[in-house]
């Protein structure tokens, strides 16, 4: 009985254990490999084992024929700032506006949904360079300035990153939008009631209640919009310029450009361990904190 | 002794989606004194939770005045009215623990730590808790649930308990032993309470009064035994268990006849004119036509419906009319279908309803 049921689940489970295997756990373990390998002169790889590909990141480089470079961490670094931001951004615009969406009538928030999803249905590119337009020194937004007389000289926006987490934001909202907009919707209204009820006031209320019961949507829409900020290279690509390069960017410029495919993987691994680490940490408070938010 | 609670003209008026309006309370003038239990019965839709939540500050009334220990509270907003709720869907907060629950409303009001976990556990005490404080409201029975919510609401200390149907959710067993310990509870706490039921048996075991709802307005208040015996209304009479309704007019001294010429004997003194008889089925008494007593209502078994400690029968007056429910104990001999009865009474038992509705 056992063995048939087992066997049943077996059968069930195995196209999803093979989809996995070959388009998920198989191009991981290459990069894994590759990572650990001698580059080839003009791309690919040589099958010898190359520890240079870490050392040029973390500082036992030979300074011959690998050199080390702080800057590949501090872009890491800043690249993570960077979704930070992108993250704390899209929660200040979404949140409030999910509990608006949510009081309104059925019709109106299928409507809602609709103009959210909207802009999937043009291409990304396309939409990054409409903001190209907007904000260069001929844009849209320093010419009105301009013309207003708040400033004489047109301002640097276009190629920061501060342009950068902006069009990250613009991208994003909608990952962060659903999840918290789940949780939202799912927040019982009586647990606000029974709240002011037993004589907490509005902020009280939110703090102690609105807020930790939406917490897993938070957390959710954070982590999804958080792990493709950091490694975004599209976004910088069209509006970051040079000062706007994130760690996306040096990878896609050692598979691409310098045809170094054992660096770009080890770049990959480590940008993968640490925002693994980082997510881990973040999600075991969150779960934490929503048993104790508010708490005094 | 002024009540702790007045209600006066209170009026609600919803707008319906489809452009009408609802009249949920329609005028309702209510008082309760200190330590009473007072529930609030009527069918769904009769705007039981709408006053409760005018009460508890939740809903504003359209017209009409909600008085606290005398106070008018049109103003006061609802976290700070000396009401608490239980809500029928317990609505504890998920992510705390049973013991912050108990203790929310110590902790906003800023009580310090030892004082709140040394209160909760007195309270989780009393509703027989003791050593569930650390567990999540999801770890609870139902009937858990319920204790925590009684506690988290009773820990403040308030004038006024509000509980909307508070038992709804839980089995018949674990409701009827509820029954008895939330009035237990409310002897105990001296909490004045106003208790939302539909069921009509839960609102007699557990009540001082009975307040009986329809449309937006109070039918009746009453005694269990009132409201029970002496209904005002057809209305509270059909609401309030099985019973025997007849039509008939009635001479002003003793004797009432039914359309059928049914005699009736009632010893209730009433104007003179049409009213209708209340006879409940447990008050009338089946024997064989044989040996009929005086006054008896002479008929067939029509049905009989065997339900263990009780038979119920139907029975078809001779004289016609709608059939008359009957109970009786199973006393081990029952009547069959088709067999000729007497039906006898003591006219004491007979309760006119004056009017012709
Ligand atoms: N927020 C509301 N909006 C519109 N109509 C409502 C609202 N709340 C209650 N009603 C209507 O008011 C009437 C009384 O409702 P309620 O007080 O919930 O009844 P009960 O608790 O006795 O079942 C019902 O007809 C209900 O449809
Ligand atoms: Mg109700």
């Amino acid at each position: 009985m056992m063995r048939r049921q087992s066997l049943f689940l077996a059968s069930l489970l195995s196209p999803v254990t093979i989809y996995l295997g070959i388009f998920f756990i198989g191009p991981l373990a290459i990069i894994a490999v590759f990572s650990l390998l001698e580059p080839g002169l003009y791309g690919g790889v040589v099958w010898n084992f190359y520890h240079w590909n870490y050392g040029r990141m973390f500082g036992w480089a030979d300074g011959v024929i690998e050199y080390y470079e702080p800057i590949y961490l501090k872009i890491l670094w800043r690249s993570m700032m960077m979704a930070m931001f992108t993250v704390i951004a899209c929660l200040i615009f979404v949140y409030p506006v999910t509990f608006w969406v949510s009081h309104l009538s059925q019709k109106r928030q299928m409507f809602f949904m609709f103009l959210i999803t909207l802009p999937f249905f043009t291409s990304l590119i396309v939409r990054l360079y409409a903001w190209l337009m907007i904000l260069k020194p001929s844009g849209i937004i320093n010419d009105a300035l301009l013309w207003i007389g708040i400033i004489d000289q047109p301002l640097d926006m276009i190629f920061t990153r501060f342009a950068v987490v902006l069009g990250m934001v613009y991208v994003m909202i909608p990952f962060m939008f659903l999840p918290v907009y789940a949780s939202v919707e799912r927040l019982d209204r009586s647990l606000i009631e029974a709240s002011s009820d037993l004589g907490a006031r509005g902020w009280q209320t939110f703090l102690k209640v609105i807020l930790p019961q939406t917490l897993p949507g938070i957390a959710g829409g954070s982590v999804i919009v958080f792990i493709p900020s950091v490694g975004n290279f599209v976004i910088p690509d069209v509006l970051g310029g040079a000062k706007g390069l994130m760690i996306g960017n040096l990878v896609e410029q050692q598979f691409l450009d310098a045809r170094n495919w054992p660096f770009g993987a080890a770049l990959s691994m480590v940008i993968m361990t640490v925002v693994l680490t980082v997510m881990l940490i973040y999600a075991l408070k969150i779960m934490r904190a929503g048993q104790n938010v508010g708490a005094s | 002794m002024q009540p702790i609670l007045e209600i006066r003209d209170a009026v609600r008026v919803f707008k319906t989606p489809e452009g009408g309006a609802v009249r949920a309370l329609d005028g309702v003038n209510l008082d309760v004194d200190a330590n009473e239990f007072v529930t609030l019965l009527g069918p769904s839709g009769c705007g039981k939770t709408t006053l409760l939540r005018a009460i508890a500050g939740f809903e504003d009334l359209d017209d009409g005045q909600v008085r606290v220990d005398g106070a008018d509270l049109r103003r006061v907003p609802a976290f700070r009215r000396p009401v608490n709720t239980v809500f029928q869907s317990y609505a504890l907060f998920s992510h705390m623990s049973v013991a912050r629950n108990v203790a929310y409303a110590l902790e906003v009001a800023g009580v310090g730590k030892d004082e709140r976990t040394r209160r909760a556990g007195e309270l989780l005490e009393l509703v027989g808790l003791e050593g569930m404080e650390t567990r999540k409201p999801s770890q609870l029975s139902g009937g858990q649930k319920q204790r925590v919510a009684l506690a988290r609401a009773l820990i403040s200390q308030p004038k006024i308990l509000l509980l909307d149907e508070p038992l709804s959710a839980l089995d018949r067993q674990l409701r009827q032993q509820m029954q008895v310990e939330l009035k237990n509870l409310q002897d105990e706490v001296g909490v004045s309470f106003v208790f939302v039921t539909h069921d009509q048996e839960e609102a007699l075991t557990m009540s001082d009064r009975i307040v009986v709802m329809c449309d937006g307005r109070i039918e009746q208040t009453g005694t269990p035994r009132e409201i029970y015996r002496k209904p005002k209304s057809r209305f509270v009479a059909n609401f309030i268990g099985e019973t025997n309704m007849i039509k008939v007019t009635f001479d002003g001294k003793g004797t009432a006849t039914s359309v059928e010429g049914i005699i009736l004997k009632v010893s209730e003194a009433a104007p003179a004119g049409r009213a209708t008889a209340v006879l409940r089925p447990s008050d009338l008494t089946l024997s064989d036509s044989k040996n009929a007593p005086a006054h008896a209502i002479l008929g067939k078994v029509r049905q009989e419906i065997y339900l263990g400690a009780e038979l119920h029968y139907l029975i078809e007056a001779d004289a016609g009319g709608e059939y008359w429910r009957v109970t009786a104990k199973d006393e081990g001999v029952g009547f069959h279908t088709g067999q000729s009865v007497a039906l006898s009474y003591d006219p004491d038992v007979i309760h006119l309803i004056e009017g012709d509705a």
